[in-house]
């Protein structure tokens, strides 16, 4: 051993103590050019022949795709805006990452709902069948591609991004444009436009019939329940009793995660508040803090499981203390539920470490904070009591209590391809066993 | 699934797609401030990438930058993630891949040298034949008892590793190499 035995502290700033006691004159940030980053020198403008060259391709397309992600909603709102006239221009599909969510409205004509691992039917198969797609501020990550050898095979690959370092590093395309994403948008609708190039009618109307399909397949149903909860209707109804506010949603990780990014209909950009890749449990309520703080006006709801929430949950007291009435949401199944479901599909159903028979009673635990504590078991109450949850002025744990078994599908199980998805209605005991291969299971 | 791949080409069959293992020089100046070494290699080792050759010294002292030349192996589409990544790293400031811009060039390879100090001991014939390959090398003797020499060589990696070859059977006893610098071809600057 080269360490003491003992807890591991990586501590990532050390200030020395003649450091803190010094004193000094503060000097605020100016915008003085010297001043500013020696060697960080972002592109972007993107190539304009490149630009030109991908509209050409759009044009051309019969099947396109238009796959966007955080790196437009980054860019700003302006960039939303740009990205909703491409849309509204060509009449493409477009899909969007879980970090992506909100650039384009959930309400749009052309909206094909989130891809990827727990994306919709209609978004995965279209990925894969497409001949053109347009990959706009994502990065191909592996929730998104599944198998990368069978990624979208027939298509030929337009990525827009601002770091090149993420052209071809898990996907290779056809055309990179290195820029950002607003200021690329801004040229390519330019370019569509003063060119008045056209999407080919004939063919987007067999694509969009195609697309319809897939849609009609209903990839989200979930069986209703009278006497139980179902954590998707719980969703459901939390989207139709607040969408007409101005409401932030953040979430921690996990199912609930997932069915919030499935279930709940984002509008606006800047919206959604999800740690996405990093996949940190405890991210939900401090970020609606902040969002709340940001916002004193607005309604901010941390969509939360019952294990994420206790990753951070003394932040109970910062929203109390500073007058924040943030609403927490907790969809509450008694398990790590995305850990158990895993465990079901890639460990052989050995459920072990994700059930919790001790949880605190959360309504005594908000009421021990200050804050007030509601709990829910019964889907005929659920609506009157996120009534009472959005009209308290105060930080609320909103227990909700929820189908235990009740696992996150669609799925594309991991080794598998876009076009292997684990619908609902096929997601039985044995389908789910056999969903992953002993390759698969490796990959995870 | 190639065969249906003929008529809507994607760019997982493009012909010119490599993947032939090359060797790149990369030449990167860097900001010279503590930690910055180890960045770079971090994220070589992080990453899984290779280092064959890694040599590093302040060029500009004013402005404190120091030039890492760094030769590397990996696929074309591997030694494109490294430049990019190398160009991430905030002390950075400008990553060049020498080998590339020799080839656009029109020319076989940047120019690339390497020093070694190498330790041979010995009597008799053997010290002799040392000495006579020293001289056909164009190695310097800088140090010298009557049992031993210490050659200064100076070229390409090859020479080098030609010359440290052939003195094994002499009496070969140590060996210090500086790594690779090198330079671009002709009249422009980095």
């Amino acid at each position: 051993m080269s360490r003491p035995p003992g807890a591991l502290v990586l501590s990532l700033f050390d200030i020395p103590k003649d450091v803190q006691f010094a004193t000094g004159t503060y000097q605020g940030p100016t915008p003085n050019p010297a001043a500013a980053h020696k060697s960080y020198r972002p592109q972007v403008k993107g190539d304009a022949a490149s630009i030109r060259k991908a509209a050409e391709m759009m044009a051309a397309a019969k099947r396109p795709v238009l796959y966007t992600g955080g790196g437009v909603i980054n860019s700003g709102p302006q960039a939303c805006q740009l990205l909703r006239e491409l849309v509204q221009l060509t009449g493409f599909p477009i899909t969007s990452t879980l970090m992506g969510l909100g650039a384009y409205p959930a309400s749009g004509e052309n909206w094909l709902g989130m891809l990827g691992m727990h994306g919709t039917y209609e978004a995965n198969m279209a990925m894969h069948d497409c001949d053109l797609m347009v990959c706009i501020g994502a990065r191909f990550d592996d929730r998104i591609t599944g198998r990368t050898d069978a990624f979208s095979p027939n298509s030929r690959k337009i990525h827009i991004d601002i770091d090149p370092s993420s052209i071809n590093k898990t996907i290779n395309v056809d055309l990179p444009i290195i820029g950002d994403v607003g200021h690329v948008l801004e040229d390519l609708v330019r370019i569509w436009r003063s060119s008045s190039l056209k999407s080919g009618e004939a063919a987007a109307k067999s694509w969009h019939a195609q697309i319809d399909a897939w849609r009609a397949r209903n990839s989200l149903a979930y069986k209703p329940n009278q006497d139980i909860i179902m954590p998707q209707y719980a969703v459901q109804r939390l989207y139709e009793l607040t969408k007409h506010r101005k409401t932030y949603i953040s979430t921690e990780v996990g199912q609930h995660q997932m069915w919030a990014a499935q279930f709940y209909g984002f509008e606006e950009p800047n919206r959604w508040l999800t740690s996405g890749g990093l996949g940190t449990m405890g991210y939900g309520l401090p970020a609606a803090i902040g969002a709340q703080a940001a916002h004193r006006d607005a309604l901010c709801i941390d969509i939360a499981g019952d294990a994420s929430i206790l990753m951070n949950i003394q932040e109970m007291s910062t929203a109390v203390q500073f007058g924040l009435p943030v609403k927490v949401f907790i969809l509450n199944n008694q398990y790590m539920g995305m850990v158990r479901q895993w465990q079901q599909l890639l460990h052989g159903n050995r459920l072990s470490h994700s059930y919790t028979d001790s949880l605190p009673d959360f309504v005594k635990l908000a009421d021990a904070y200050g804050g007030v504590g509601l709990r829910v078991d019964k889907p005929h109450d659920l609506d009157d009591a996120i009534e009472e949850m959005i009209a308290v002025d105060k930080p609320v744990l909103f227990d909700c209590r929820v189908a235990n078994l009740a696992n996150c599908f669609p799925m594309i199980p991991s080794g598998k391809a876009h076009n292997e998805m684990l619908l609902p209605d096929e997601a039985n005991d044995e389908a789910v066993a056999n969903a992953i291969s002993a390759e698969g299971k490796s990959l995870v | 699934m190639n065969a249906q791949n003929v008529d809507a080409p994607s760019a997982y069959f493009l012909a010119e797609v490599s993947n032939e293992i090359e060797t790149h020089t990369l030449s990167l100046l860097v900001d010279n401030e503590p930690g910055v070494l180890a960045r770079v290699i971090g994220l070589f080792s992080g990453r899984g990438y290779n280092i064959d050759s890694l040599t590093v010294s302040e060029t500009e002292h004013e402005k404190h930058l120091s030039r890492i030349t760094i030769v590397t192996t990996g696929t074309p589409m591997i030694i494109e993630q490294i430049r990019h990544q190398l160009d991430r790293l905030v002390p950075v400031h400008r990553v060049t891949d020498l080998t590339v811009r020799a080839r656009r060039a029109n020319q076989d390879k940047p120019l690339e040298r390497e020093l070694a100090l190498i330790k041979v001991v010995g009597d008799g014939d053997k010290r002799l034949e040392a000495l006579r390959l020293g001289d056909a090398f164009r190695a310097t003797v800088i140090d010298a008892t009557t049992d031993h020499f210490v050659f200064e060589i100076t070229g390409r990696t090859s020479k080098i590793e030609q010359f440290i070859a052939i003195m094994k059977p002499l009496g070969l006893v140590e060996v210090s190499r500086t790594g690779v610098a090198a330079v671009q071809r002709g009249p422009e600057g980095l």
